[in-house]
Formats: C-alpha cells, structure tokens, sequence
C-alpha cells in the first residue's frame, strides 16, 4: 500500500524524469516532441515515461497514430503541478487587472493617486 | 532536496504598480476582474466569483443559471497586510467539506516602495486533497502519506 506512494514520489528523484514531468505539468507531449526538447533520445526518454506511468504520475492516450502522455492530476505531485500552472496565469492576470485599475485612477484623479481611498465615498 | 522541491507548496510572487490597500482590494473585491474564466468546476458555467470579506467568509463561484459551487473559505481576513483561504477542491475539482483536507492559499502584500507592491502566494498542504478517489482507492487510504512522507524526505536526502 504505503509502496506505492513511495513509487510514485521515488519516480521523481531522477532529474531527467523530473524535468519531462514538468514539461508535461505545461502541457500534453508525444515521446517525439519530449525529445526534442531534451537532451536525451527517444528511447531514453520512453523509459523515463514509463516509470512515471507505473507510478502513476503520468497518463497517456492515443492520438491517431502517436501517444500523448499528461500529468495525472490524481496523484499529489499531479495536483501541485496543475496548481503552479493555476497560479501561474492567475496572477499575471491579477497584476494586469491590478496595474489597468491603477492607471483608470491615476488618469481619473491624478492630483489625487498618492492617497489612502479607504474613506466613506 | 530536490524531489522535496517537486512536493514543496506551490510559491509564486508578483510584483504590482500599486499600494498594498489597492493590490487588497482588487485581489478580494475585484476577484472577479482578474480569475482566469477557464477555472472553474460550476459544469453549469461561469459567471463570477467571490471572495466574502470576513473570517469565516465563503470563496465560491457562480454560474449564469445562479447555481453557486464553493471553493474554499476565508481563513485569514488581514488587509491590506494579509489574506489566507482554503482551497477545498479536490483533484477531481469537487468541494471536500472536511477542514482536515483543506489546502491552504496564504497570500501577503509587502510594500517594496512607494506605490509597489509584492504580492507573495504560497499554496500549500494539498496533499490532503490529493487523489480524492483514485490514487486514496488504490492505495487503500488516505492514512499512509503523512506516515510515509518523512521516510521520503529522509530517503531522498541520504
């Protein structure tokens, strides 16, 4: 039971492994598209994608004639990828909707952009 | 160490042009401005979101059709200092009531200079929402990781 969990964090102790793992937590990859962003050759990079799989870090899927692996979001490791990505977009988000609402009061009030706004309107 | 560093909380930091009390207000009061849309588990759809301002206050979603999906509480109310919330949804993206599970969002607002402000997120404790169904069924309880982690952290440190 408890060895399972152990597989699943002990898959990712190679560095290798680690980094198709993260390149996977960004987005859905073939073994070929893995490779070329590594330094390291398909079959390398196969074997990696398996023990991450029998650990069930990673899934797959067949896409015509290729297979797509992507981050089980099951599992923790999974889970905190999907949430570094989350938070990732969100708060490029929050800085940009932060940064417009700044400029809409600077441009509104300009004399006035240094103060504290938390009074009765 | 460096598998640590995979299962470490999640920490991600920005920098806005603006005082902590407006970095606050748009975090929580304009949430809505700035959630990506695409986040969202309501299968009714989205609409907007919430952030209740209170201690205790709800985190929650709401679809077009009304129908609301919680996502976490407030735990933590500090402006313009401080926010921290649960984030209750599990890998499946259902709302886990059990406060046990819940991870948490712990957000500060440190003013770097006048008018700039650093905004530090770290999520963390995910664990206990990790593999809700699955992985918890296949491994037959939800018991073992905070049993087995420490055996981990000392594996991959020898």
């Amino acid at each position: 039971m408890g060895t399972y969990r152990l597989e699943a964090l002990g898959a990712l102790g190679d560095p290798t492994r680690r980094q198709i793992f993260e390149l996977l937590a960004a987005e859905p990859l073939s073994v070929g598209e893995l490779a070329q962003r590594l330094p390291v050759s398909r079959p390398a990079v196969s074997q990696h994608l398996r023990a991450l799989k029998e650990a069930g870090l990673v899934i797959d899927r067949a896409a015509g004639t290729r297979r797509i692996y992507q981050v089980n979001p099951s599992g923790v490791a999974g889970l905190r990828a999907y949430l570094d990505q989350l938070w990732g977009t969100a708060l490029a988000s929050f800085q940009a909707a932060v940064e417009a609402t700044e400029a809409a009061v600077e441009a509104t009030n300009p004399a006035d952009q240094a103060t504290d706004t938390e009074e009765t309107p | 160490m460096n598998t640590e560093q995979t299962l470490a909380a999640v920490h991600r930091t920005v920098t806005v042009r603006a005082t902590p009390e407006k970095a606050f207000t748009v975090f929580t009061a304009s949430f809505a401005s700035w959630w990506p849309t695409g986040y969202h588990v309501n299968p009714n759809g989205y609409e907007t979101a919430f952030i209740e301002p209170r201690v205790g206050g709800r985190w929650y979603e709401r679809g077009p059709d009304g129908s609301e999906c919680d996502w976490g509480r407030v735990l933590e109310w500090d402006p313009p200092r401080r926010l921290k919330l649960t984030w209750q949804l599990d890998s499946e993206y259902a709302f886990d009531p059990d406060p046990d599970h819940a991870s948490e969002v712990d957000v500060t607002f440190t003013e770097e200079e006048p008018g700039l402000t650093r905004v530090d997120l770290v999520h963390c404790r995910f664990e206990g929402l990790a593999g809700g169904q699955s992985v918890a069924d296949t491994v037959g309880g939800e018991s073992g990781w905070t049993a087995i982690l420490p055996h981990y952290v000392e594996a991959a440190a020898a």
